[in-house]
This record gives C-alpha cells, sequence and structure tokens, in this order.
C-alpha cells in the first residue's frame, strides 16, 4: 500500500485491523470519534465484532470479558472515558488478559476541554485503577509512528499478556499525514491461547478461569511478586526512546508526542543561535527510558522538560535524572499548544525554569 | 434401587461457602442440573459477579470469568459477541444487577443480548453484611435501613421482572422462588427454559429467583424460607413476564 | 408406595433442617448428638421405611448433602 493521506483516528482504526483486532467495544467521546465510526464500517464488513457500548465502564467489561475468551480485543476513549475505564483495567491487568487501549488525550480536568493535552501522563503511567499493576504504554509523536506501534500492540499485548495502552493526543487524532501502513512489525513468537474462557470443550479435564480475586494474602501476594516480575522483563525488553543531538548538548530537552515534534523545531531554531540542544524522546512511557539520562554529559546545562500539562513526566524526569543535572519545565495545558518559539525563550532563559 | 436424585456433575466438589439454608445453593443447582441435561455444561461459560456468588466461578463446573460488581452483563456480552455459539450465563445478586449494574443489565437486555442472566433476589446486601437493596422491602431492617426501609427517604423496592418485560430485546423473563420443594421445581424449569432460548438464539433471557438471606434477615433458615413466602412473593409476584417463545413457537 | 432410600454427605451439612421441614413423611430430624467436621448436627432418618423417595429433602438441600434411590 503506497503513501496515503489520512486522519489520524482513522489510521490508529485502520492500523488495529492491520494488527489483526477481533473486537471493539467502545464509547463516543471527543476527540476520538472517528476511531469507533471507521471501526463500525470496517470490522462489521469483515466478519468481525464491533460494539458501541452503553458507557465506558461497559465498554471496557467487554474487553475483560472477548480478551478472557481469547479474542484480539481493543478499546478506544479520552481522558474522561479512560478515567472510567480504570477499575476494568485493573481487573484486566490483574487477571493477565491481554487488550489494547486507545486514548486520545484532552485537556482536563473534569470534562475539561476537547483540544489536545498531555494532562493523562499520571493515569497511564502511574494507573488510575487499584493495585499494584503496570500498563506498557506507548506515546507516539507522529501518525505514522502510531500505525507502526498499533499494528504491534496485538502481538505486544498477547505475548505478555498484559493490557496495552496506546497514548495520543486530539492533534494527532484530529490532523491528517500522509502515511505507510506496510511498514514492518516486530514479529513476536505467540503461544496459543490455552488459558482462554472458551468451554471445557476446547480443553477437556480442565477448567479456564479469569479472576482477580484472591482472598488469601498469602496468594494475593504471590501473584503480585508475579506480576512484577512480568513487568521487570518489560522493562528490560520494551523500553523504547529516541534520542537526537546527544553529542555535547548544552541542554537537553524531554518530551513525548505532539510536545516533541514542536521540540524538534525549537532545536533547530536553537542551534542557528549556536545553542546546542539534544532531545530524550520516550516511545514508552512506561517503561520509562531512565538509562537515557545517563548519556547526558557532564558538561550539560540543565534538561528542560516540556508537557502539554502542569508537569507530571516531570516526575520521572527528577528520578532518573537524580539530581546530576538542574532541571527546569516548561508546560502548557487546557488544550493550548506552544509555538516552537516559546520553547526556544524557555532554553534561553532557562534559569527562570529550574525546578530543581 | 436406581438413583433418582444426586449432586449434579454441573457442580464441583469445591464446598459451597453459603451460610446454612441460603436460597444460592439451591438455585447453584438448579442451574447446574439444567446446563448438564441440555448437554451445554462443556460450552457453559459463567460470569460471577460480586457479593456471596462471587465464589460461584469456583461451584460451576466450567470455564468462568468473575467480573467487576456490577458489570457481569457487560462482560457476558463482550464474551458472546466473539463466542456467539458458547452458553454465556451471569449469575447476579440484588446489589449486582438491580443497583450498581442496572445499566449494563438493562442494555443488554435492550440489545436482545444472547445470553441467560440468574439474578437472585433476597432483599439485601449478603456479602458485605446486610445493607439496605434496591429490592428490600418498605419497613425491613438492614444495617443501612436500622429503622426499617422508608419510602420517602429511600424509595420504593425496585421490580426488575416487571421492567424488564418492556424492552424488545428480552425473549424470557420469569419470577420464580425456591422457598419449597413445588416452586424449587418450577423455577428449575424456568432456569432450564432460559438456557434452551439462548441456545435457540432468542435473545436475552432472565429468570428472578426470590431468594432468602437467613442469616443477614436474623433468622433460622426454615423460618427464612417462610418469609419469603409470606412477605416477599407479595412484594414480587411470581410468574413468566414475557416469553417471545409462545409467540412463535 | 415406591420404597426411597436416602443416603447424607454429612461433611457437606450446615444443619439448616431445610430438608426436615420439607419432608412430607416428616421422617427427617436432626441428630443433636452427633457434629460433622464443620461442627454442625447432621440429619438423620427416624423411619427409613416410610421414605416414598420424593426427593424433596435432596431438591431443599442447598449443599447437595442428599442422595435419593428408589425401587425399580
Amino acid at each position: 500500500m503506497a503513501k496515503i493521506l489520512m486522519k489520524g483516528n482513522e489510521a490508529i482504526a485502520l492500523a488495529a485491523i492491520k494488527g489483526g483486532v477481533d473486537a471493539f467495544y467502545g464509547y463516543p467521546i471527543t476527540p476520538q470519534n472517528e476511531v469507533p465510526e471507521y471501526l463500525s464500517k470496517h470490522l462489521i464488513a469483515n466478519g468481525k465484532v464491533f460494539l458501541q457500548a452503553e458507557s465506558e465502564v461497559s465498554a471496557i467489561n467487554m474487553v475483560y470479558g472477548a480478551a478472557g475468551a481469547g479474542a484480539r480485543v481493543m478499546t478506544s476513549s479520552s481522558s474522561p472515558g479512560i478515567a472510567l475505564k480504570q477499575e476494568g483495567i485493573s481487573y484486566i491487568a490483574a487477571a493477565e488478559l491481554p487488550c489494547v487501549i486507545v486514548s486520545v488525550m484532552r485537556g482536563g480536568p473534569g470534562l475539561g476541554g476537547i483540544q489536545p493535552s498531555q494532562a493523562d501522563y499520571y493515569q497511564a503511567t502511574r494507573g488510575g485503577g487499584n493495585g499494584d499493576y503496570q500498563l506498557i504504554c506507548y506515546a507516539p509523536e507522529s501518525i505514522q509512528e502510531t500505525i507502526d506501534t498499533m499494528k504491534g500492540a496485538f502481538d505486544t499485548a498477547d505475548f505478555y499478556r498484559n493490557p496495552v495502552l496506546v497514548l495520543v493526543d486530539g492533534l494527532i487524532g484530529q490532523m491528517m499525514e500522509s502515511v505507510d501502513f506496510d511498514r514492518p512489525v516486530k514479529q513476536r513468537i505467540l503461544l496459543e491461547k490455552s488459558w482462554a474462557t472458551n468451554g471445557t470443550k476446547n480443553h477437556p479435564g480442565s477448567r479456564n478461569i479469569a479472576n482477580s480475586l484472591h482472598l488469601d494474602p498469602v496468594k494475593l501476594e504471590e501473584h503480585n511478586i508475579h506480576l512484577q516480575k512480568k513487568y521487570k522483563l518489560i522493562k528490560q525488553n520494551e523500553t523504547q526512546v529516541e534520542m537526537i543531538h546527544m553529542d555535547d548538548p548544552d541542554y537537553v530537552i524531554v518530551a513525548y508526542g505532539t510536545m516533541a515534534r514542536i521540540c524538534r523545531s525549537a532545536i533547530s531554531m536553537l542551534n542557528e543561535k549556536g545553542i546546542k540542544v539534544g532531545m530524550i524522546r520516550p516511545i514508552t512511557i512506561w517503561p520509562f527510558p531512565e538509562q537515557a539520562f545517563d548519556q547526558i554529559p557532564s558538561t550539560c546545562k540543565g534538561i528542560l522538560c516540556c508537557e502539554l500539562s502542569m508537569g507530571q513526566m516531570l516526575d520521572d524526569v527528577l528520578i532518573a535524572n537524580n539530581g546530576r543535572h538542574k532541571v527546569g519545565f516548561f508546560g502548557r495545558s487546557g488544550g493550548m499548544v506552544p509555538d516552537p518559539e516559546e520553547i526556544v525563550d524557555a532554553i534561553v532563559n532557562f534559569k527562570d525554569k529550574v525546578v530543581k | 434401587m436406581e438413583v433418582k436424585y444426586q449432586k449434579s456433575v454441573g457442580l464441583t466438589d469445591t464446598p459451597l461457602t453459603y451460610c446454612p439454608g441460603c436460597g444460592h445453593g439451591i438455585v447453584h443447582k438448579l442451574v447446574a442440573e439444567s446446563l448438564v441435561e441440555l448437554g451445554l455444561l462443556d460450552k457453559a461459560i459463567a460470569i460471577a459477579s460480586v457479593g456471596c456468588s462471587v465464589f460461584s466461578y469456583q461451584f460451576f463446573n466450567c470455564d468462568a470469568q468473575q467480573a467487576p460488581h456490577g458489570r457481569a452483563c457487560a462482560e457476558a456480552t463482550g464474551i458472546k459477541r466473539v463466542l456467539p455459539n458458547n452458553i454465556v450465563f451471569t449469575y447476579q445478586g440484588d446489589g449486582d444487577l438491580a443497583s450498581i449494574g442496572i445499566a449494563e443489565t438493562i442494555h443488554a437486555a435492550n440489545r436482545g443480548e444472547n445470553i441467560t442472566v440468574i439474578f437472585i433476589n433476597n432483599a439485601i446486601y449478603g456479602m458485605t453484611g446486610g445493607q439496605m437493596a434496591p429490592t428490600s422491602l418498605i419497613g425491613q431492617k438492614t444495617t443501612t435501613s436500622q429503622d426499617g426501609r422508608v419510602q420517602a427517604l429511600h424509595g420504593s423496592p425496585i421490580h426488575i421482572s416487571e421492567m424488564f418485560a418492556t424492552i424488545e430485546g428480552v425473549a424470557y423473563m420469569e419470577r420464580v422462588s425456591v422457598y419449597d420443594p413445588k416452586h424449587v421445581i418450577q423455577a428449575k424449569k424456568a432456569i432450564k427454559k432460559a438456557f434452551q432460548y439462548q441456545e435457540e438464539k432468542r435473545g436475552f433471557t432472565m429468570v428472578e429467583v426470590v431468594s432468602s438471606c437467613p442469616v443477614n434477615w436474623g433468622m433460622k433458615p426454615t423460618d427464612a424460607m417462610n418469609w419469603v413466602k409470606t412477605n416477599m412473593i407479595e412484594e414480587f409476584p411470581l410468574g413468566i413476564f414475557k416469553d417471545k417463545g409462545d409467540q412463535n413457537a | 408406595m415406591p420404597k426411597g432410600k436416602v443416603t447424607f454427605d454429612y461433611e457437606r451439612c450446615k444443619g439448616c433442617l431445610l430438608c426436615v421441614v420439607n419432608c412430607p413423611k416428616q421422617i427427617l430430624y436432626q441428630d443433636m448428638k452427633t457434629l460433622n467436621k464443620s461442627g454442625y448436627n447432621i440429619i438423620k432418618v427416624s423411619e427409613p421405611d416410610k421414605c416414598i423417595g420424593c426427593a424433596f429433602c435432596a431438591m431443599m438441600c442447598p449443599d447437595s448433602v442428599i442422595t435419593v434411590e428408589v425401587e425399580k
């Protein structure tokens, strides 16, 4: 398939089909509506399952059911809707069921707005649900990268039997770019889902149960320890980061998604001013690319964390930096998207931005 | 001598965790016996809800999933859509279905989801220690209506069977009870029919079982069954509220 | 009248008496001297030959304690 011009949300939907999705359960919410709209037409057309649920709470529990039954299943929503899904996501992670969740972030808190935002970083990486669990969280910066992430997301979810969250924002969802759907995807060796609850006639002699209840604290702790081992493995194998101009930079910007794209322009403008600025761009925000910070030379004057929020990834930057460099923060929220000049100014006046 | 009645193979050997004389145990047998007699056990998937029956995934001798409180019908929908030829049923109490999960249940019914819902109405939250439920009777004392349920404060008992009879997608809706052998026999007929309709892909089927909660009602099990007979049935009349089978049978 | 025989899996019994009160022949009673491992007083048959194998007791038992056999 040659390059085609496509809207982000629709590209997410088509990429899911290319990724082998069997079922979609969702609910309308701006700015992601084109995902279910596209899928409502194309999934049913080729014999797959599409269902608009009565609420996001219901939708995520439909995902739980289908995932437990062995289907490659997804949902998509936006910030407040993802908030409603948190309990279900915790159950899915606890029961170790694979699924793909797409969040097209909008301004918050509360009903907030519908413009792009990154104010759900905590929700995505610290978990809005109860208990010690983690989602594999991708934060692509372009429609192309989102497509490539989506196509591989179902295999990743199946491989680790864990929910995968693909986190974009309203800008990526709503804009159009020329994209290629035929880029290769990481091949994974996937086991047969012998654990799926599809009736004992398919696995005589044993009962398959999807469950997260362990009243016995000994068993529940064992389960938690087991989950942590899995998360450690994911950290080792799945952390993805892009680093640019990291050879002796004056400053290093840390940004992801749409903010990272704006920072690319700012970096070239700063270069013209003779200020060398590198960038660490997390592609997975969980696992967070801590090792990348070891690449920052001691001569670097400071790290600027840039987000479309009031500062959430900032925590991880401070942790990863571990006091080695000064850390500054630049953020816009509420759906305001900065011009590159604002970031240039933030670097030039870095000392005013320092938080620690 | 020939065996006329014995423990169903539709139940596992795990002892039930229900209190002595609780109606849940009786209904579990009826569900298990129905699935076995209809030859559906090995393609059945049970959805346990949250409440006293949360452990039902340990008792039904088939694949199972345990759903968050109130979400069993959504989970069942998610499964049934990807496994249309399996038999999917939820087993829910009145807190799970008539309170937190009423939206999921109504919409599964409204979509005519081809699942079966076994709804146990014992007018109280059992697992959490006896709080008022949407089906608690006026005047009924519970730990959260300690002077008795008052309509002005707490509203009236909710009538699920009557409500669901108005929904187009419902193929079969019957309210039964298990307070004596005659009614247990009738309840089994209803449950078996509900699974039969599911197998015939007729749409949403539900059986509401008016049952007892001896411990939280503060009664002996035998008195609790009498209380069902004298008090509950008056508020929750038994009968078939909808049967699509008759129309095109 | 058909002849019936009931046997109890005593360890599953919780002493709820639903079987006792629903036996049409009133031949079941709770033996207050015998406990099962869970500490419940178990149920016994006072006059086994009066059992008609109706299985009402077994139907009412929530814990599948009772097996009923009838003469062919």
